[in-house]
């Protein structure tokens, strides 16, 4: 339902009266309003949807995220299910 | 069942397979025609050559990494390539706007003038015509070509066989988002730049070191995904290609993500998927590896006797999923 | 690509299996709310990987299936109209009206042009001023900020040639609709991770404790749904239901208040027909009175057009989970990508369509899927 995608904020600047930014995914820049999400900073990363910052991505949850995941690889493992070739 | 003609019939998917099928076949039906490759394979007094032609009608004219008097004389060369041959000779027809800038028009014979010595074609007669304002946008460009093709290479489409083995010659999707973010200029300042160059000289390479390719195609239009489909129906096998083994451009993926567009189905305009016998599969690799349009080739499938005319993709995760041609072109989306 | 490249890394899918199995005992019925994460599902194979110890049911999260048929009946006057320059994202130009779709009206002639951000209107909207610029706002929760600012923005500029034409869905109303349903099989609920970063999860408190399913706000990256299918799975393996937010980069339980506001300060809630589901009692949204100039349907005086919909098309059932497209009699028949009966088969992420794109059954020969080579 929602194509959103983080992307890396790279400049902030008004226009027409509305805090914009641009933003950085991997070498593609779109213009975006930053409008709902007034404290983001320079080199925080951004979730885009449809031109618009939803959010400001949570850096240090996606790191709790990936740890947790990461932990998992040390429960011993009864029977793993080989989908690495 | 569409009564008239839509974008997607010209976007190489599967309504332009309609098109050419229900249209056009049952008219021109001829042995040299339905093969439906690259080029036609034409015989006179024991010479073998291949001719071929195509339009070019790309928005916006000027886009980074080239222009379409560019893009015309490298289609063109690059799909008579694809025969094995070698390219000699170019026809070139305008269809211009009226109040079509001239200066704009000087730029695209020098770029088109630049490509053909670059490619050692020579542009040998030519054609323009002037329509009213309105009547197309800006400028469209035809060439047709004609090359010289070795008696001994029988490469195309329909020669493919189980085993072997599927190699593209470099990062997909460059072309297709350098002008669509191009085309887009109120949201997108990418430096995605169009991958646009001659093949000639990269075929000639792998050919040297391993004449029996079985096939070769530039995937423009549709992207690999519709190039993949084709061979797979063309010669009636299945392919399984390796999601994770596929080059792409840290920023052609972004502006994917962004745009939600498929890579597998963006026009590339500098890149071939050459088909070849397992045995011989890295000699030729290497050899594109050192070729400076192939240095980033790879390996990205095979050919499998069973589904035949089908794509098969697996996933990161390892599970084969069924890659189909779109119907036309796909759009930029937002869920 | 930093925060997506991790979210898709196979060891994380294993070890999350692994999870998985060290818990699962029986089958679980379990849907994903959003058509993005059916889009992933089916790209990556998840279905396919959970075959046998998951049912996944697609949900109707996807508003270019879901969007009623007179409004894309609708639009398809408005741009018809002379003097109009028709904007949507691209998902819309393809969907099916009665009689017509955007894509083949442009053919016609029409100024239909296709934006990213609706920013991009309100752009186009100053730079012709003689014409009449209309933008059609579609989508949920997500989409809906967006599209109000430009009316906002609009009525600040005085640009009077802009206008929205809006058909606008929530989801929680369109939740209790099929969970309620006598014939509902859902047990648990990925709901849909964008839309909760908009209006977090409160409004899904009542619903987890009136109906007994657990609830989990998931990301759209692979390995995001499956941590969330495996939070879903816990819970039901020890007859739980809470709400347990997985998508923890973006959720958080208030949502955006910024966005929240804007979208109150121009949008009013109300009843909403759901293509293939019927009007279901405050599930869309209209624009205020306060901003009425800016509205589309009341500057084109719409005329009644008779809407029509394929019969064939069961895109009611599938969109309930009810039913999958594979199932359905035209389903790859006469109903496909490029003759589209229904809106599912439209959408890149419409069910219908995503099954076609990646899952479509050749034939009798099914493809057996090889996961472990």
């Amino acid at each position: 339902m929602c194509l959103a995608v983080p992307g890396k904020v790279i400049d902030i600047f008004k226009e027409n009266g509305l805090s914009m930014g641009r933003v950085d995914y991997s070498g593609t820049i779109a213009k975006v309003c930053l409008e709902y999400v007034p404290e983001i900073q320079i080199g925080q990363y951004a979730i885009v949807h449809a031109g618009f910052a939803i959010t400001i991505l949570n850096e240090e949850l996606a790191e709790y995220t990936l740890s947790t995941w990461e932990q998992y690889d040390k429960l011993k493992d009864k029977q793993s299910p080989d989908i690495l070739s | 069942n569409h009564k008239t003609i839509q974008l997607a019939h010209g976007a190489g998917g599967l309504l332009s397979m309609n098109l050419i099928n229900e249209v056009f076949l049952p008219y021109f039906s001829n042995e040299s025609l339905n093969r439906l490759d690259d080029f036609a394979l034409l015989y006179s007094d024991n010479k073998k050559l291949a001719f071929t032609t195509d339009s070019y009608v790309v928005d916006p004219i000027f886009f980074p990494g080239g222009d379409i008097g560019e893009l015309a004389i490298y289609g063109t060369v690059n799909d008579l390539s694809m025969s094995g041959g070698v390219p000699l000779w170019i026809s070139v027809s305008f269809i211009i706007e009226e109040g079509f800038p001239i200066d704009d028009l000087k730029i695209i014979a020098q770029s088109m003038k630049r490509a053909s010595d670059r490619s050692n074609v020579r542009i040998v007669t030519g054609d323009t015509k002037v329509v009213p304002r309105g009547a197309c946008d800006k400028i469209f460009i035809n060439t047709s070509g004609i090359a010289k093709v070795s008696q001994k290479y029988s490469i195309s489409g329909y020669n493919i066989k189980a085993g072997d083995q599927i190699i593209l010659s470099g990062t997909i999707a460059d072309h297709g988002m350098a002008v669509m973010t191009s085309r887009n200029n109120l949201s997108f300042e990418s430096e995605i730049c169009s991958d646009l160059s001659p093949l000639n000289d990269l075929v000639q390479c792998i050919l040297n070191i391993c004449p029996e390719v079985h096939a070769f195609r530039d995937p423009t239009r549709g992207g690999i995904g519709v190039t993949l489909n084709e061979f797979a129906r063309q010669s009636q096998v299945g392919i399984v290609i390796r999601d994770n083994k596929i080059p792409i451009h840290e920023n052609v993926r972004g502006a994917c993500e962004v745009l939600g567009i498929d890579p597998y189905f963006v026009a590339n305009e500098g890149k071939l998927i050459a088909v070849v016998p397992n045995m011989y599969s890295e000699k030729v690799l290497d050899a594109m590896r050192d070729h400076p349009l192939g240095k980033d080739s790879a390996i990205i499938g095979e050919v499998v006797s069973n589904h035949p005319s089908t794509v098969v993709i697996t996933t990161l995760l390892g599970v084969k999923q069924i890659l189909d041609i779109p119907a036309g072109d796909q759009l930029p989306r937002i869920c | 690509m930093k925060y997506i490249d991790e979210f898709r890394n196979p060891i994380h899918a294993i070890n999350i299996l692994k999870q998985i199995d060290a818990i699962w005992t029986k089958p679980h019925m379990i849907m994903e709310i959003c058509g993005g994460q059916t889009h992933t599902i089916m790209k990556y194979g998840i279905d396919q990987l959970l075959a046998g110890k998951v049912e996944l049911i697609h949900g109707p999260g996807c508003p270019v299936c879901v969007t009623p048929i007179e409004s894309i009946d609708n639009a398809l006057y408005i741009a018809s109209l002379p003097d109009v320059i028709f904007t949507s994202f691209g998902d819309m130009l393809r969907v099916p009206g009665s009689h017509n779709d955007l894509l083949n009206l442009r053919s016609q002639g029409a100024d239909i042009r296709i934006v990213y951000s609706p920013l991009e209107s309100l752009q186009i909207a100053r730079k012709n001023p003689d014409k009449q610029v209309v933008f059609f706002a579609i989508g949920f929760e997500t989409t809906a900020p967006g599209n109000a600012m430009t009316i906002f923005q609009a009525k600040k500029e005085g640009l009077s040639n802009y206008s929205v034409l809006v058909s606008h869905v929530l989801v929680p109303p369109a939740l209790q609709y099929i969970l309620s349903a006598p014939s509902n099989r859902v047990q648990g609920i990925l709901a849909a991770g964008h839309v909760c970063t908009i209006n977090g999860w409160k409004e899904y408190e009542t619903i987890t404790q009136k109906y007994h399913v657990p609830i989990v706000p998931t990301g759209f990256e692979p390995i995001d749904i499956l941590d969330g299918i495996y939070k879903v799975i816990k819970q039901l393996e020890s007859g739980d239901s809470y709400i347990d937010n997985q998508y923890l980069r973006s959720v958080h339980k208030e949502g955006n208040i910024h966005a929240q506001e804007i979208v109150h300060q121009v949008f009013d809630v109300c009843d909403q027909k759901w293509r293939g589901l019927g009007v279901i009692p405050a599930s869309g949204m209209k624009i205020r009175q306060e901003y009425s100039d800016f509205d589309a349907e009341l500057r084109f005086e719409y005329k009644d057009i008779s809407s029509y919909e394929s019969s064939e098309c069961i895109s009611s059932l599938i969109l309930q989970g009810l039913k999958k497209p594979s199932m359905c009699a035209v389903f790859a028949k006469e109903c496909t990508p490029s003759h589209p009966l229904g809106a599912p088969m439209v959408s890149g992420e419409g069910v219908c369509s995503a099954y076609y794109k990646y899952q479509r059954i050749v034939g009798s020969e099914k493809i057996e899927v090889m996961c472990d080579q």
